[in-house]
């Protein structure tokens, strides 16, 4: 890993950014996923002297978009007005699509193939489609090539309860297919392995509820534009806040994943939401041809795998290789952004950078990489209380932190997520401090 | 394969010796049939007569469509009903020739498909259509005051069925290729890429020419024809006056006395379009058809080409400008501060848009360019931007204030204002001939006309611009002087204010509605003040009282005081349920004074002489194409100066004079009626009568 070479060519530059606010999933909502990534997007274009037809490409992120809108990059530039000629593609790295987007615009751009690109995140988890199950979809072969009346009684006849018995798109996603663990199950592996404990999950939560709350009454989330539907309703900002959150409260949830004996509940997991986030990419070159202002640099990203049924510790070792390439520790970084899927998974990736056998044995370090400082890390909320549309976020946490870094007048961040399948995902954030 | 050109057609004969006719008319982009045309047609029928082809295709050479009927040109002046009826013959026997053609033919058609250009269609053996959205059929002579009279009262009967028939013609409402499909209209309907080979196939194939199912034609039966007689008319009567507008009714009598007997029939429809082609109702439906042709020259779309409007404020006016301007096609960013209002401008555009454009996808992509946008970040963006916040001058120059320094080079900015001078506005600008006046009315998605006002300080190029963006979005746009209540508020004022005049002497607000619905008006004067709101009648009855000395009648005063202010608050002259007004039934012995209709409509003309005076507007036809289509006066009377003299001026000169000595001053005779002159001071271009 320490010999990977940090990221050659030109510098990245992040123009501006935006997002829609993240909205619970309650049943199908308002908003396809296009129509979030329509609705953010055009807001975000308005906002600078660039016409959507000037982008070189544009890369959007989602685990499971729509049945209509399978590339729905190409679906949302389309409807965003780029015109025929902007090429546009989906990527897909489950949990980190969103900063997938991001680091794949990025390469382009220093490797000299784009000068400006449109990236982003989407997702419309409360769409995710049911669909029929293998019994059933035989069974519709079947009885479309049945052309006599005895063969189509006899198909009917064959017609039983399981046929109906439907696939959950939304459940089967959120399962790893390999190890075959449920997300909320990785998470309660790491619960048990750094021994946290439900009361310090459930006090991590409602410590992101206390700090949404506070960020959204300074009104520091301005990177949100509203969603207006056709009905006449306007959504302004995330949904899932639950400003009365206690431990009390918490406490009386049920283990959603391991019903008798787990820990992770709904109250401590990442909620199920519908959001996009996109940002605008630039080389050097686009920032003066343009006149474009400038939010930060993307340094440096990195993704590392590691064994799917500790997904969840993905940011300790992506977040690691990055400080060992650019030899930096802890200190030197004045922000971080580590999505909260789970609580139990945040707290067990600060965990193992501070077990010196977890360092050893799993990051090939001499001695632990060090302690992040609560007071520095999701300063704002994360996932737990904002949402995490699994697409969305890789996007949302970059643009976020980008912010943090200049209301506070500081130069680094990172941002990182865990991705279901084993992965880890980071990116290093400068700005001109 | 052989070729040959006429001037307005052209000729191939291709390998399967299909002869492909293509009308591509002469120095024109639309395709009308006029005496030149029908000549080289008879002509090239002699040819394809002496030596017959496999079949024979008529299409269209222009891109826009097939053909969008007769000449209307030809329309004006036609005052002999002999004269007519040769001309009518003569388009009728070239049909007969078209459809007794030895070989199969076939129209090939795109985009309109209008009147006589579907009547020749409906001569040929088949009919292709192509599917897109631009496809559109009808009969639409109704609306110029006449009826179809190229054999298609005898055709479209026969093909599609006698009640659908008669319903199409007398409402001349378009099909879309589909709908035209379900009706059996069409025999096939194609995507762009397969019109020809849809056109050999069906060739080829030579099916049985498509014919109405028999019980489709059972009201054309002797037993049956009255009785649906009837009962159409009786509808008929329910939607239009026959004294206003005569065509749909002789339309049903023909087919009454000769439906359904092919030769006698053709006869009388000739007989009956020649009678009402030269009488006074179609003579003025066709000026005011040239009157909408006069505003939309008025904007040179070429001129400028905006593709994003700006609009501010997101109340009702605003956003039903932005709503419609969407609709159109353009991007739009409506700005306002509370994201509520701009959610409920979202939502009643949603409604325009699925009311109007009915599929998913074309749906989306409106509400896709409607863009609500908080923080006004539009305005740099913007080609064109309107501002519709409330009527306060100072909240008005901040907002200007604010803007000037963000807007785009070659912008526009304009004010949707009725009551603030542009001048004052644009005391707060810089750059003050970039500002224009673009006023629209409400609602916004019916209203067609927009006026178009010039400031002192309005730059010529400002307000051409003006005028391109509002026929950009299909409307009508009026240039007016910068002057109190513009044209169209200034002209209705006087008539609104004598109905509440004559109300408050006692004479039922029902009785003076039906005055002036029985003159031609779309809706009554008293109707029409509780709809736009009496609170709204009053404050521009103020500001016009202020600058014409207009009495404002006390009874309006008292109405706003007492909060009755119309439609809206549910109670106004009319108490209204769900918006719809409860009224008392006229009783026939109510007294109605004599001259009412003429104190409601002499105080209209009065003030229209007065604006061509003054030049508010140009010349004449300005001033009736304005009245028309921004107040809906009866389209068939031509305009309120087209009336005057139609119904002689001296005479009304002299009504009015009595009026004035009954009356008083606000019956004063404005100084125009001794300036006949000021009438005759036409534009020049297309004739207008």
């Amino acid at each position: 890993m320490g010999q990977i070479q940090r990221r050659r060519g030109r510098p990245v530059y992040i123009v501006d950014g935006a997002r829609t606010p993240f909205l619970k999933a309650q049943g199908p909502g308002p908003f396809s996923a296009s129509d979030l990534a329509v609705q953010a997007g055009r807001q975000l274009l308005l906002r600078h002297p660039i016409a959507p037809e000037a982008f070189d490409e544009v890369i959007l992120g989602s685990v499971m978009p729509g049945p209509d809108e399978v590339n729905i990059a190409r679906v949302a530039a389309l409807r965003l007005g780029c015109g025929d000629a902007v090429p546009a593609f989906t990527v897909q790295r489950n949990c980190a699509s969103g900063m997938q987007a991001l680091d794949t615009a990025a390469r382009n751009i220093a490797s000299g193939q784009s000068e400006l690109v449109l990236a982003g995140g989407v997702e419309a988890m409360s769409h995710a489609p049911v669909l029929w199950n293998t019994l059933m979809t035989t069974w519709l072969y079947n009885w479309s090539r049945a052309r006599s009346v005895s063969s189509r009684l006899h198909a009917l006849a064959e017609l039983r309860p399981a046929h109906l018995r439907p696939v959950i798109g939304l459940l089967r996603g959120l399962t790893d297919p390999v190890v075959g663990l449920t997300m909320g199950q990785t998470a309660e592996n790491l619960a048990y392995r750094f021994a946290i404990s439900r009361e310090v999950m459930d006090a991590y939560a409602v410590e992101s509820h206390r700090r949404l709350a506070h960020a959204v009454e300074q009104g520091w989330l301005e990177e949100i534009v509203p969603l207006y539907d056709e009905r006449g309703n306007v959504y302004g900002e995330d949904n899932g806040l639950r400003s009365d959150s206690s431990v009390e409260k918490l406490g009386k949830l049920r283990p959603v994943f391991d019903r008798d004996d787990g820990r992770v509940t709904a109250g401590n997991s990442a909620q199920v939401t519908d959001g996009a986030a996109w940002l605008i990419l630039a080389s050097e070159e686009a920032v003066e041809r343009h006149g474009l202002p400038v939010m930060g640099r993307i340094v440096d990203a990195q993704w590392s795998g590691l064994d799917p049924a500790q997904m969840g510790l993905g940011p300790a070792h992506a977040m690691s290789a990055i400080l060992a390439r650019h030899e930096m520790a802890v200190e030197d970084i004045d922000y971080w952004e580590i999505n909260e899927a789970f609580a139990a998974q945040v707290l067990a990736c600060l965990a193992a950078w501070e077990d010196e056998g977890y360092c050893r044995e799993e990051l090939k370090r001499d001695g632990v990489v060090g302690t992040i400082p609560r007071e520095r890390l999701n300063v704002d909320g994360g996932g737990v209380s904002i949402g995490h549309p699994v697409g969305a976020s890789g996007a949302r946490i970059v643009l976020h932190l980008l912010k943090v870094l200049e209301r506070n007048g500081a130069k680094r961040g990172m941002a990182s997520l865990c991705i279901g399948g084993g992965q880890g995902g980071a990116m290093l954030l400068e700005r001109e401090g | 394969m052989s070729r040959e050109h006429f001037e307005n057609w052209q000729l191939e004969r291709d390998g399967e010796n299909i002869l492909w006719l293509a009308f591509d008319a002469r120095d024109s982009s639309t395709n009308v049939l006029n005496a030149e045309v029908l000549g080289e047609l008879e002509q090239i029928l002699g040819q394809i007569e002496a030596e017959p082809p496999a079949g024979v295709v008529i299409r269209s050479a222009k891109a826009s469509g097939f053909i969008a009927g007769a000449d209307v040109k030809s329309f004006v002046g036609l005052q002999q009903p002999e004269v007519a009826m040769k001309l009518i013959q003569r388009g009728q026997a070239l049909m007969d020739r078209i459809e007794r053609l030895p070989c199969p033919t076939l129209a090939l058609i795109h985009g309109y498909c209008l009147g006589g250009g579907l009547e020749l269609a409906l001569a040929c053996d088949y009919r292709v259509v192509e599917e897109g959205s631009s496809t559109r059929l009808a009969l639409p002579e109704v609306r110029l005051g006449i009826h179809p009279g190229f054999g298609g009262t005898v055709r479209l009967p026969q093909l599609v069925g006698t009640l659908t028939a008669l319903e199409l013609m007398m409402s001349g409402r378009p099909l879309d290729a589909r709908r035209a499909r379900a009706m059996g209209l069409v025999d096939a309907v194609v995507p762009m890429r397969h019109l020809e080979n849809a056109a050999r196939r069906m060739i080829g194939r030579r099916p049985p020419p498509r014919r109405a199912a028999w019980w489709k034609r059972l009201p054309d039966s002797m037993v049956l024809r009255p009785l649906f007689y009837w009962l159409m008319q009786r509808q008929l009567k329910r939607k239009v006056r026959e004294g206003h507008y005569p065509a749909p009714f002789a339309l049903l009598r023909l087919w009454r006395d000769f439906g359904g007997r092919r030769l006698q029939m053709l006869q009388q429809e000739a007989r009956s379009v020649a009678e009402l082609i030269t009488g006074a109702t179609a003579q003025n439906l066709v000026r005011t058809f040239f009157l909408q042709e006069r505003l939309k020259g008025e904007g040179d779309k070429g001129y400028f080409n905006p593709r994003h409007l700006h609009v501010v404020g997101g109340g009702v006016m605003g956003g039903d400008i932005a709503a419609w301007a969407a609709l159109q096609g353009m991007r739009v960013t409506l700005q306002d501060r509370s994201p509520e209002s701009l959610a409920r401008a979202v939502a009643r555009a949603h409604k325009l848009f699925k009311r109007k454009l009915k599929r998913p996808r074309p749906i989306q992509q409106a509400m896709d360019r409607l863009i609500p946008d908080i923080h006004g970040a539009g305005v740099a963006r913007a080609d064109v931007i309107i501002e519709a916040i409330f009527e306060n001058i100072e909240a008005k120059q901040q907002l200007f204030r604010e803007i000037e320094p963000r807007m785009k080079a070659g912008a526009i900015l304009a004010s949707n204002t009725s009551s603030i001078p542009l001048e004052t506005l644009a005391e707060a600008l810089q750059q003050p001939e970039r500002l224009v006046g673009i006023h629209f009315f409400n609602p916004v998605a019916q209203m067609q006309l927009v006026e178009i006002v010039r400031g002192a300080q309005s730059s010529e190029e400002s307000l051409r611009k003006a005028a391109a963006f509002t026929r950009h979005i299909e409307r009508l746009p009026l240039p007016v002087k910068s002057s109190p209540g513009f044209l169209i508020n200034r002209i209705l004022m006087p008539y609104l204010l004598e109905a509440v005049i004559l109300e408050s002497e006692g004479v039922p607000a029902t009785a003076i509605d039906e005055a002036a619905l029985a003159f031609g008006m779309p809706m009554g004067p008293i109707h029409l003040a509780d709809t736009v709101g009496l609170d709204i009648c009053l404050s521009v009855a103020e500001i016009l009282g202020g600058a014409f000395a207009m009495e404002v009648p006390q009874r309006l005063r008292d109405k706003v005081a007492a909060g009755e202010l119309g439609v809206k608050s549910g109670h106004g002259f009319y108490h209204y349920l769900d918006g719809k007004p409860q009224r008392p039934e006229v009783l026939l012995n109510d007294p109605v004074p004599a001259d009412l209709i003429d104190r409601l409509m002499l105080r209209l003309c009065n003030e229209a002489l007065a604006c061509l005076r003054e030049g508010v507007v140009s010349d004449t036809e300005l001033l009736d194409a304005g009245v028309i289509f921004g107040t809906g006066f009866a389209p068939f009377r031509g305009g309120p100066i087209n009336f005057l003299e139609q119904s002689g001026m001296e005479e009304q000169r002299h009504n009015m004079e009595e009026l004035q000595q009954h009356y008083g001053h606000r019956f004063d005779l404005d100084e125009g009626w001794r300036h006949p002159e000021l009438l005759h001071h036409e534009h020049h271009g297309q004739p207008a009568h």
